[in-house]
């Protein structure tokens, strides 16, 4: 069964406050264009889910005319702050006792006069209809329970990057997160709410309840309240961590006085849970019987559950429902059982998210001719409020004093474009994007967390710069700058609050941050002016290139490319250059460099390939707008296109600091194609295209890039991957093993980084690698 | 181990086997009916005064039982007629035991005292400082086997000793039957002590542990003496013989107000476990009897999903349930039965042991026969 009918007495102690006033820049945002509702009614959370659209500045690159150029003077393109408006889906959480309150709130904010259902499920939908439909006006339509929470496991283990993790009490990080699978069946999916159902999901469509257990939550609850004075389910659980089982339980070393050795059954095994109560004449603490009260119920149901995996040979076994949500006592004794019983065969997995399941499923039954599950959606790292947001430890009291109450959030963007998995991923399960997981390298994580701090200034600058004409753009920056700053303090304490944390997550924070208040590209005007600049400068390079001798100038195109990349905003050594000396050109970059050998140098690997046969399509995963992409990426492209090979340009599809978007890239390739006939050429015969990767972020992530670049690549049989800049060949993909040569390169403008890697600033990182088992290509 | 100075053909008396398990300890007893006047003479009087003791009595000192209904009669054992019989006292009463050992100077005997169970282990130091009694330990699933393939081979004074439920899906038609454990193997041995040991055998030499659950018969009687205040296992089962446990539970209709069809539950079965205890109101309603009724059905059900699941995964049909919980306990054995029956749509059958709980003692008693003959 899945959710407990009904709760007791105890919402009384937290009866409603009508005086609570609603925050609406926080909870339920975009109540304006909210549409199809959907309402998850538990036994003592209420999850509400909405989809809405959101208004968003975007910056819009525009090429002037190229018949009217000269009029259009020395600009290089238009740049329009546009209004876009994107899907987004808003999920809420909050208790029961404030469900009259939100739902005034709602019916007072809500504009939208097509809505006339709203989805239901969970087992307090019924006791709730009547309120629902005469303060919303709309018909509570229901919908079945495990239907719904199958519907949002599958949406978030599709949709949502390390949603699933495992969980370590005693490990360095308690939460080991998972990588994303892209094939998500089968699994079982462990629900236990006051019973336990064991649920096997085969496919989008197809699952069967194929067993289940009486002895669940609602069992640990009901005898918790028996034997002890507790009566609150969390408290019981309080209680359950502070108490001793073994005055409660017979042990195994009770029966045999040590270890039943030959069965391997160690001394401190429980052999009959509550065996000691029956015998002993004395009282047993409450503390004590709940902690073996909550070790009977774990053990038995991590039995049961292993029981059924082993039948139908599953691997994958999530845990759900209200005995879990979020309590880590509960997460370890369930781990704990399944370890025992599986000798580690089978890991417990838990869902960030488990909580949203049933009304992000009721919300996609309502929405289906939406096709919901024909985009790809993208936790709003902005707009949620991460794991654990709200302990379930706290006391209601301690939370009535708070002033509003507490609520948790989730809200998922909705993608332009399907994402997928580069074909070119030697595994693409063992994938991990990552190069450092900051969960779990505290040194790691205390030097970013600051480093990004210290950095929240200048971003703050830069994004007031960015919008000159608008007077409130100052107090919206003020406002990203409180919103990070919180977002990076709740890091500190909870670096698992939105699954691993890691140097890309930290930007990409950022990121939403900076559009949540309409800064969608702080950067905008510095990269049209560098991007003008290294304009002029590309026939010169150009020709100074084609002067040298083929082998120098293969060197003298990898140094361009290094020395190009220094040029980044993102980058603090750099910027602070950047901003104190305009002048810094491309030569002092180039001086800047280290030396041969580099840190990491396969320099003489490469020089040899090239000897050989021309590749047949090169994919180049480009970085920085200005210098980086016209004076660095371009003269090696135009040089791998003179070879004979075909050359995919992969660029952002939206903004992130400095580097260069998709738009950006189409009218500056058009730009040096009017200046090289070798540039022009590949465009017009399509050897050299274009595809924006599906990211706005600073990283890479292999695992999920535009479905239209996967097609392209598979199509030009691409067999060399080139991935520049820090971003995306160091914090993300050093360790990437590819199933195609591949050529990573970076300059490393991170002393901290640098120390790390061995090597100092400006340290290159230039990795040629051949995939093992792939013949030498000549 | 090694008696040189005894008789070749047959083991010196007096002849026991104990099983010391973590509530109870079981011990069967040989009293030899076919004693020549000869025997009798040579005889030394503590061994007479011994069997007196424990064939005159049914009760000894508050909380030892014989279960005289459990006796076999004029059975042959190692090439020696006598009456076989079954004993129990609590774990607990095991100091006073062992002192009672020293007091009748058992050691004198030069006998072997054949034990399993962890007590055999845990108390090991016991017997010998007190009571200079060296213990030899057996395996207890070893022992258990052998008990239970040995007594089934006897039978029970001329009857069966296995039994299974006819109809068990219908309480008025419920009928216990007798029955031949023939073909034994392979067969899933649930063994229902304090915790829960689930054996797949194959043969009397081939078996493996295939699970454990620590929600067996001491958690029945704990739970119960908390819950309720209560003293025995008797008493619990009294009190739950007269309780109703949809008052504790909750049951699928309780939810869906019905079955729940899309998983075919029927509205009868239970959702949770003590399910409606969550509610206040709901706890100041219901009874003693109620809530004893409850826990006896929730680990009973709890044995009888692992059983069958163990079953499942092993592929094996035949599922014997015995150990100490099943005694008196009829309200067990029909769930069970039935829950075999139900949830594998009449695949599975449940079959049951006269002797319970006393096949551990009888493989230990077998062991030291066997140890005779090796000589």
């Amino acid at each position: 069964m899945a959710e407990c009918g009904r709760v007791d007495s105890n919402t009384s102690s937290h009866t409603m406050d009508k005086s609570i006033t609603l925050p609406p820049d926080e909870i339920f945002r975009n109540m304006e264009n909210a549409k199809r509702f959907a309402i998850d009614i538990g036994g003592s959370l209420t999850k509400l889910a909405y989809y809405s659209t959101v208004q968003h500045k975007v910056a819009k690159v525009r090429s002037f005319d190229h018949s009217t150029k000269e009029a259009a003077g020395d600009k290089l393109y238009e740049i329009a702050v546009q209004e876009e408006v994107t899907a987004r889906l808003h999920f809420i959480k909050f208790e029961n006792a404030y469900i009259e309150t939100c739902l005034d709130f709602i019916k007072d904010h809500l504009v939208n006069t097509e809505t006339k259902v709203i989805k239901a499920t969970g087992g307090g939908a019924h006791k709730f209809k009547e309120l629902i439909e005469r303060k919303l006006g709309l018909k509570v339509d229901k919908e079945d329970e495990m239907t719904c929470l199958i519907k949002g496991c599958n949406f978030v283990l599709k949709n949502i990057p390390h949603e699933a993790f495992v969980y370590a009490k005693h490990a360095d990080s308690e939460f080991r997160f998972q990588t994303t699978n892209p094939d998500i069946f089968p699994y079982l999916l462990v629900n236990i709410g006051s019973g336990v159902s064991i649920v096997k999901v085969e496919s989008e469509d197809k699952f069967e309840r194929i067993g289940g257990s009486s002895i669940g939550g609602g069992t640990f609850w009901g005898l918790g309240a028996l034997l002890t004075k507790t009566k609150r389910f969390d408290e019981l659980l309080q209680l359950a961590s502070k108490g001793q089982h073994s005055s409660v339980d017979m042990l195994v070393k009770d029966i045999y006085g040590g270890s039943y050795a030959c069965l391997g059954l160690t001394g401190d095994l429980i052999a009959s849970s509550f065996g000691k109560s029956a015998t002993a004449d004395k009282e047993f603490s409450d503390e004590d019987m709940a902690k073996s009260l909550l070790h009977m119920i774990s053990n038995d149901i991590g039995q049961l559950a292993c029981l059924y995996a082993k039948l139908h040979n599953l691997s994958r076994v999530y845990f759900g429902g209200f005995f879990i949500r979020g309590h880590p006592v509960t997460m370890h004794t369930i781990t704990y059982s399944i370890n025992f019983f599986t000798k580690g065969e089978v890991q417990a997995l838990f869902l960030r998210h488990e909580g949203y399941l049933g009304a992000i499923g009721a919300f996609l039954k309502g929405a289906e001719e939406d096709n919901p599950n024909q985009y790809s959606w993208g936790e709003n790292y902005a707009g949620s409020s991460g794991l654990m947001s709200v302990s379930p430890d706290m006391n209601p009291m301690q939370r009535a004093r708070s002033g509003t109450f507490p609520f948790d959030m989730l809200e998922m963007d909705r993608l332009d474009r399907q994402l997928v998995n580069l074909p070119l991923l030697q595994d693409p399960s063992s994938y991990i994007p990552d190069t450092v997981d900051l969960t779990e390298d505290a040194q790691a994580r205390e030097y970013w967390l600051s480093c990004f701090e210290e950095a929240l200034d200048g971003v703050v600058k830069r994004a007031v710069a960015s919008q000159p004409d608008i007077p409130e753009a100052a107090e919206r920056a003020e406002k990203f700058r409180q919103k990070y700053l919180h977002k990076l303090q709740t890091l500190r304490h909870q670096p698992f609050a939105y699954g691993s944390l890691t140097v890309r997550s930290l930007l990409d924070t950022r990121e939403h941050c900076l559009n949540e208040f309409n800064f969608p590209d702080p950067y905008s005007k510095i990269k049209e002016r560098e991007n003008d600049i290294a304009l002029k400068y590309y026939e010169k390079a150009v020709k100074s290139l084609e002067e040298l001798s083929w082998e120098d100038r293969q060197f003298a195109l990898v140094r361009g490319v290094l020395a190009g990349n220094v040029f980044d905003w993102g980058a603090k050594a750099v910027s602070e250059v950047l901003e104190s000396n305009p002048e810094f050109g491309f030569e002092e970059a180039k001086r800047r460099l280290e030396d041969r050998p580099w840190l990491v140098d396969s320099f003489d690997q490469w020089l040899e390939r090239l000897k050989g046969p021309p590749h047949r399509c090169a994919l180049f995963f480009v970085d920085n707008s200005g210098v980086d992409i016209i004076l660095g990426v371009m003269p090696f492209v135009r040089e791998l296109l003179s070879r004979g090979t075909e050359v995919v340009l992969a660029s952002n599809s939206g903004p992130a600091l400095n580097d260069v978007t998709n738009s950006e890239l189409q009218i500056l390739t058009e730009r040096i194609a009017a200046m090289d006939p070798v540039i022009d050429s590949a465009l017009r015969e399509d050897r050299l295209t274009l595809v924006q990767n599906g990211s706005s972020s600073p990283c890479l992530d292999l695992s999920r890039l535009d479905k239209v670049l996967a097609m392209l690549v598979r199509e030009r049989q691409t067999d060399l991957v080139i991935i520049e800049g820090m971003g995306r060949a160091i914090h993300t993909n050093y360790y990437a093993m590819l199933s195609c040569e591949s050529l990573k390169m970076a300059v490393i403008k991170n002393s901290w980084l640098a120390d790390r890697l061995g090597g100092k600033l400006f340290s290159v990182v230039f990795k040629y690698e051949v995939p093992a088992g792939a013949g030498k290509p000549h | 181990l090694k008696i040189e100075d005894t008789q070749p053909e047959t083991h010196a008396f007096p002849w026991f086997g104990m099983d010391i398990g973590g509530t109870l300890v079981k011990l069967v007893y040989f009293e030899p009916v076919d004693i020549t006047a000869e025997e009798e003479q040579e005889e030394v009087e503590n061994l007479k005064s011994i069997r007196r003791y424990l064939t005159s009595n049914v009760a000894y000192g508050k909380t030892g039982v014989r279960d005289v209904h459990l006796e076999l009669r004029n059975l042959t054992m190692c090439g020696r007629t006598g009456n076989l019989h079954f004993i129990r006292f609590p774990t607990q009463a095991m100091p006073r035991f062992i002192q009672m050992g020293r007091d009748k100077n058992f050691s004198s005997l030069h006998t072997t005292l054949c034990a399993t169970g962890g007590g055999a282990y845990k108390f090991e130091n016991d017997f010998r400082t007190m009571a200079d009694l060296e213990l030899l330990k057996l395996d207890e699933l070893d022992c258990l086997i052998r008990g239970l393939l040995y007594i089934d081979r006897v039978g029970f004074n001329g009857h069966p000793e296995c039994y299974y439920f006819q109809n068990p899906s219908d309480p008025n038609s419920c009928v216990k039957k007798p029955c031949n454990l023939d073909n034994h193997f392979p067969m899933l041995l649930v063994n229902i002590g304090s915790g829960v040991s689930i054996l797949a055998v194959y043969s009397e030499n081939n078996y493996k542990r295939v699970t454990g659950t620590s929600l067996g018969g001491g958690t029945f009687l704990g739970l119960c003496c908390l819950l309720t205040g209560c003293e025995t296992f008797e008493e619990a089962l009294e009190m739950a013989s007269k309780g109703d446990s949809t008052n504790v539970d909750k049951l699928v209709k309780d939810i869906y107000g019905g079955d729940y069809e899309r998983f075919g539950l029927q509205g009868s079965a239970v959702a949770s476990s003590f399910g409606h205890m969550m509610c206040k109101e709901k706890r100041d309603s219901i009874s003693k009897e109620d809530l004893a009724r409850a826990t006896l059905i929730t680990i009973t059900n709890n044995i009888g999903s692992i059983a069958r699941m163990c079953a499942v995964n092993e592929k094996i049909e035949r599922v014997v349930f015995v150990g100490n919980f099943l005694r008196i306990n009829t309200v067990s054995t029909k769930l069970l039965a039935y829950a075999m029956d139900f949830w594998s749509k009449g695949q599975l059958r449940a079959l049951f042991l006269e002797h319970e709980g006393y096949f551990g003692a009888v493989g230990a008693l077998m062991e030291l026969l066997k140890t005779s003959e090796d000589l």
